[in-house]
């Protein structure tokens, strides 16, 4: 197989790109994948705290960009998973040290010894976006069932696709079934609709997701965790394999839980 | 308490549902960069230019702008009430 780059972008902030990065990341990982994910929110490091290798940082990006350490030097091996790396962005630099040709280079240089480059855009469609898409052989773009999340997801979509990159998905997160089997939030469905692009895949809103994020530690490590198991699916799925959405009208009940994490056979 | 029986009853569309309705038109405002009263005016114009040769009844046209997955479509629905009375 040969590298892809995957760019995971939204328009709006705050819709959960970095935490699908991380967890799209690992979960591809833990099937075997050699990764990295790339932070290209330079100004603004994010994904280091989220894989919890903060204090692991030596160079980042703009190091590497600039010459001031190898590629492989700024790759951060990740503590959890074997085949796992982090490339962090730059704290105090600003948008501008990254060129869009710049992440180009390096994830043709990447390429050489990974099976996916994964890269957490920063929101906006300045810069930064720009840089996040230059390379990508695959984007996600990432929503919320929620007006303004859907508004600039569609912004990001018109705007990729004008660039002919090869293929676009959907990600809907923070979905809560049992808001949506009350009319009181946009369902899956009508999310697609509005979008009509491909649906990769649904993340139920799950508390455990904050709770992973507060240890560093991905969610898709945990076996119990529906979100997790969500995650784990789009990996397969990412990898080519057929996998049903998880069924979350079941409810959110613990036995219901349990129920569709062991009883579909997924 | 009528106000209560009152929103029992009352024919709101649910949250989802305006949500959706919304979005739908704002989304086709996005990405046509054409707003509600453009469109108003467009039709405006459309019926000026049409009414020099056939004769049109203003208030039977209608002029959308409709999805079909990511393409936008303007469908224009306008009976004809006759041929302009030319001058020969």
């Amino acid at each position: 197989m040969s590298t892809k780059v995957l760019t995971i972008t939204s328009g709006k902030g705050g819709v959960g790109k970095t935490t699908a990065t991380a967890n799209i990341g690992a979960a591809l990982a833990k099937l075997g994948q050699k990764v990295a994910c790339i932070d290209a929110d330079i100004g603004l490091r994010n994904l280091d705290v989220v894989m919890g290798l903060e204090n692991r940082i030596v160079y980042d990006l703009v190091d590497a960009v600039e010459g001031r350490c190898r590629l492989n030097q700024a790759m951060i091996k990740d503590k959890h998973i074997p085949g796992l790396y982090l490339i962090p962005s730059a704290q105090t630099r600003d948008k501008t040290a990254v060129s869009p040709s710049d992440m180009i280079r390096i994830c043709d240089e990447l390429r050489k010894d990974l099976d996916w480059i994964i890269i957490d855009s920063p929101a906006g469609i300045e810069r930064g976006f720009k840089n996040a898409i230059a390379p990508a052989d695959e984007v996600i773009v990432i929503t919320n069932p929620e007006v303004s999340a859907v508004r600039d997801a569609d912004r990001i979509i018109g705007i990729v696709e004008a660039e002919e990159k090869s293929s676009l998905q959907l990600l809907i997160n923070r979905l809560n079934p049992e808001m949506v089997k009350q009319n009181n939030m946009l369902s899956s469905d009508d999310v697609v609709d509005l979008l009509a692009i491909h649906l990769l895949g649904i993340i139920p809103e799950d508390k455990g997701v904050l709770i992973s994020t507060n240890k560093g530690t991905p969610i898709v490590l945990d076996d119990k965790s529906l979100a997790g198991q969500a995650y784990r699916n789009i990996a397969r799925r990412i990898l080519g394999e057929n996998v049903p959405l998880l069924n979350l009208d079941k409810g959110s009940g613990f036995f219901n839980r349990i129920s569709s994490v062991f009883g579909s056979g997924e | 308490m009528e106000n209560f029986i009152n929103r029992i009853f009352s024919k709101e569309p649910s949250s989802a549902d305006q949500a959706k309705d919304r979005l739908r038109l704002v989304l086709i405002n996005d990405r046509t960069d054409l707003s509600s009263e453009a469109l108003e005016s467009l039709k405006d114009d459309l019926l000026d230019v049409l009414s020099r040769y056939i004769k049109i009844d203003p208030k039977t046209m209608r002029i959308d702008i409709t999805r079909e997955g990511r393409q936008q479509r303007l469908i224009a629905d306008i009976p004809i009430a006759g041929p302009v009375s030319r001058k020969y």
